[in-house]
């Protein structure tokens, strides 16, 4: 007997989804898609014990469950925090949210330059885009940052740790993905480093997909850097037979010329499934050396529906945001508070103000019957 | 005097050696336990005890044990925290050092209750001289029958190992201190799942303060009832205070909670007074990471009423007057003492002992230890000030484990009581360089409403 299995009813921001127990609020929430999905910079839905460190994606539980309906006292990480049923929670409805996420914002840029036009990561930065939604205009940091030299991981990364956010997503993908570690992190707090264990000897097949995971500048693909700006170049989807990996990934084009290979990426910003199923992680020979178009296969371009820069250019299928707004604010949208026209007692509402000729005058509206 | 219970043979000579702590009635819990009672009933007895954890928090011990989840088939562990590295707290060096089998003790009795087979002790690595120490304390238990395989005659086999730190603070909190057992970086864990659940290698695990589990002897020897007579209220028993600062007597001391905090600063049995005949102005109650208090509010509460030395009195008012007994690292500031190049030094230290995993403690620790150097060289602005509170609201209750809090609590405190001095400093950035503020008003008596 296959018993049906009991989903979980949440409410986000009052938007009510089911979903299967064990889904943590950040991906429950980000069924429902839009705003209400928290920002992450750290959590990557397929690297393994993820999350928890950026502090972005902190959100209010009202009510913990429909058994145990207290409030939870403090902001929670949505990625590491799976819902219950009857959980209610507050993401951009809480201020208390907003006021932790502008600090955690302030605090990510604190050490972290503000020189995005010379960026390599700009245009497909998360830390950009976290910015624009939470960050203030100016910093109140007066010091020095703290900077670090650059170093070339092999002939193919290139880490820059100045830019370094410790998401940790690149320590996970060392362990998880390649078969030998020798990337990790040194030090702690904020003089803490990524590092390898001996520089220059990230020598493994998919040692390439630390750039993928890399929510900011501080990894780059160094047969790409400087080469082209993001935006100006196309993505395409293609594929190749390769013997180590799925073969499927995002060719980053202009003209005839393939600029740079990528992992497929989600919404998210996260790495597709290949069609198999699995992670659509990409081997280093598919990445660095396959830069001629007679590689791949081309299957057409890629739909990129991200909000950021990248989306700007003009691409097939860019999907336009859901607006959330009218049912995260419970049926009460945003209207127009008062019309001038309609309640002044000097204007005359009987005349249609877009019949006036020209710009409107007092004459207008003078009563020439008194 | 008070009653004493954990130091009661302290000063015994030769207490630190295996036949002198037995002569002295050592080790009887342990015949107590294991021929008397089952695991369960220790736990019950600690539960009646109502001992409180004394690595800071203030957990109850026998809640926590009864947390543990026993699957079958899963071995269980204690570890034992000896990761004492909170500025301000030396009381469980003291007691490893001079009475080790004290621990010893308390460990066995405790591993008996809670099935663990393989007990750690994970002990902070600048205390590389009481390895030794405990390892030869272990060894002359397990000579004499106390540890090993079948003690007794019961069936329980236990094993204690030592595991030295490698010199980080954050280490004490239990989740880091259990990734550093297990050989990997000390991070803290994001919880759920709890120790209690997942701890060492994934198996069940309870994390104990030292003196907890030290106190776990005379709980046994007595009672938990008897035991649960000794102080007031939910603070129970007797606690180490380590006292240092501007004090004529500073060193361990141990305290059944119901003596006044004016009496353990002044009385000759304790403290002695404050140094060279000078004024109180503050006092840290728990260790660096809580609230910092000037002389008025720690004498008296915000009511009025005298503050005793116990976890319930000394958090009256909670953290807009009152503080915590935390760790009970007991540190004493004189009328010449900067509050603010205390806090700075606070903050530095918080800085460097940030693990860097979660950005607000990595980011927020160093912004203010910044913000307050400025303020101490005298570069400081008057807005400094409220950004020094922003960012520690900011932080406080944002971080994956408490070291954010407890790096928030300290300058949000000095800022809330010595907002004046904080002040000076901006107003006067030549003259604060030369010369201290002074107690100015911090040991006037308070206004207190007529209710």
């Amino acid at each position: 007997m296959s018993e049906e299995k009991k989903l979980f009813k949440v409410t986000i921001d009052n938007i009510t989804v089911d979903v299967e127990p064990g889904t943590s609020i950040l991906n429950a929430a980000r069924m429902i898609g839009g705003e209400v999905a928290p920002p992450a910079m750290c959590y990557y839905s397929k690297l393994k014990n993820s999350g928890g460190k950026c502090r972005t994606c902190l959100v209010e539980v009202a009510a913990g469950s429909t058994a145990d309906p207290r409030p939870m006292p403090k902001l929670v990480a949505s990625c590491r925090t799976n819902v219950m049923d009857g959980m209610i929670v507050k993401n951009i409805t809480s201020d208390r949210v907003l006021d932790a996420r502008a600090g955690v914002t302030e605090f990510l840029l604190l050490n972290h330059p503000l020189d995005c036009p010379i960026c390599d990561q700009a245009g497909e930065c998360h830390l950009q885009d976290l910015s624009y939604e939470h960050g203030k205009e100016g910093t109140r940091f007066e010091y020095q940052k703290r900077t670090f030299k650059k170093h070339d991981l092999g002939e193919y990364i290139q880490l820059h740790m100045t830019r370094c956010i410790l998401c940790y997503r690149c320590v996970f993908v060392a362990d998880q993905l390649t078969e030998k570690r020798v990337h990790g992190v040194l030090d702690r707090g904020d003089h803490s480093e990524i590092a390898t264990y001996i520089e220059k000897a990230l020598h493994n097949d998919f040692i390439g997909n630390v750039i993928d995971v890399c929510p900011v500048g501080a990894l780059t693909d160094r047969t790409f850097r400087f080469k082209n700006r993001v935006w100006f170049t196309k993505p395409v989807d293609a594929h190749r037979n390769c013997p180590k990996c799925s073969g499927e990934a995002q060719l980053w084009m202009r003209g005839d010329e393939v600029f740079r290979v990528t992992a497929r990426k989600d919404e998210w910003g996260e790495v597709k499934d290949a069609s198999d199923g699995r992670p659509g992680w990409i081997c280093n020979d598919c990445r660095f050396e396959k830069k001629d178009i007679k590689d791949w296969i081309i299957e057409g371009p890629t739909k990129v529906n991200r909000h950021s820069v990248i989306s700007q250019g003009h691409y097939v299928g860019v999907k336009p945001q859901k607006d959330l707004l009218p049912e995260v604010m419970g049926g009460r949208g945003p209207k127009l508070l008062l019309d001038i026209h309609k309640v002044s007692e000097v204007n005359r509402p009987e005349i249609e103000l877009s019949k006036i000729d020209g710009p409107a005058h007092s004459d207008d509206f003078k009563n020439l019957n008194k | 005097m008070g009653i004493k219970l954990l130091l009661e043979k302290a000063d015994v000579e030769g207490i630190r050696s295996y036949d002198v702590y037995r002569r002295e009635g050592g080790y009887r819990s342990v015949e107590k336990a294991f021929k008397t009672m089952s695991p369960d009933a220790v736990t019950e007895e600690v539960k009646k005890s109502g001992l409180r954890g004394r690595g800071g928090a203030g957990f109850p011990a026998g809640m926590k044990w009864s947390f543990l989840a026993k699957p079958e088939g899963i071995p269980r562990h204690l570890v034992c925290n000896a990761d004492e590295s909170e500025p301000g707290t030396f009381k469980d060096r003291y007691l490893m050092e001079f009475i080790p089998h004290l621990l010893i003790e308390g460990l066995i009795v405790s591993s008996f209750a809670l099935g663990s087979n393989a007990t750690y002790i994970y002990i902070r690595g600048e205390y590389a001289w009481i390895v030794d120490i405990l390892e030869q304390a272990i060894g002359e238990a397990k000579a004499n029958g106390w540890l090993g395989k079948n003690i007794l005659g019961t069936g329980f086999d236990c094993e204690i190992y030592v595991q030295r730190g490698a010199g980080a603070y954050i280490c004490g909190e239990e989740t880091a201190l259990i990734e550093s057992l297990e050989g990997k970086r000390g991070n803290p864990r994001i919880k759920p799942p709890f120790p209690a659940i997942k701890g060492v290698w994934d198996r069940p695990t309870v994390v104990n303060n030292v003196e907890t589990l030290a106190a776990v002897v005379p709980i046994i020897n007595m009672g938990g009832e008897e035991y649960a007579k000794i102080g007031v209220g939910k603070s129970t028993g007797t606690k180490l205070i380590s006292a240092c600062g501007n004090i004529n007597k500073p060193g361990v001391y141990e305290i059944d909670m119901t003596i006044s905090v004016e009496e353990f600063i002044y009385s000759d049995e304790y403290c002695g007074g404050i140094a060279k005949g000078k004024r109180l102005k503050a006092c840290i109650p728990g260790g660096s990471s809580v609230p910092i208090l000037p002389a008025n509010l720690l004498l008296k509460t915000a009511k009025g009423e005298t503050r005793y030395m116990n976890y319930e009195s000394l958090s009256d008012g909670g953290f807009a007057t009152g503080s915590m007994m935390g760790s009970g690292g007991f540190i004493v500031l004189d009328e010449d003492q900067c509050v603010v190049k205390n806090t700075f030094t606070l903050a530095r230290f918080y800085r460097h002992e940030s693990c860097g995993q979660c950005s607000p403690c990595r980011e927020g620790t160093g912004w203010m230890e910044k913000i307050l150097k400025s303020i101490e060289t005298g570069k400081g602005k008057m807005s400094d000030i409220d950004l020094l509170w922003d960012i520690q609201r900011k932080i406080e209750g944002n971080t994956i484990c408490p070291l954010g809090d407890a790096a928030a609590w300290p300058v949000a405190a000095a800022i809330r009581h010595f907002r004046d001095e904080f002040e000076w400093h901006v107003n006067n950035p030549q003259e604060c360089l030369t010369r201290n503020y002074g107690l100015a008003h911090y040991a006037d008596p308070i206004h207190v409403p007529v209710s």
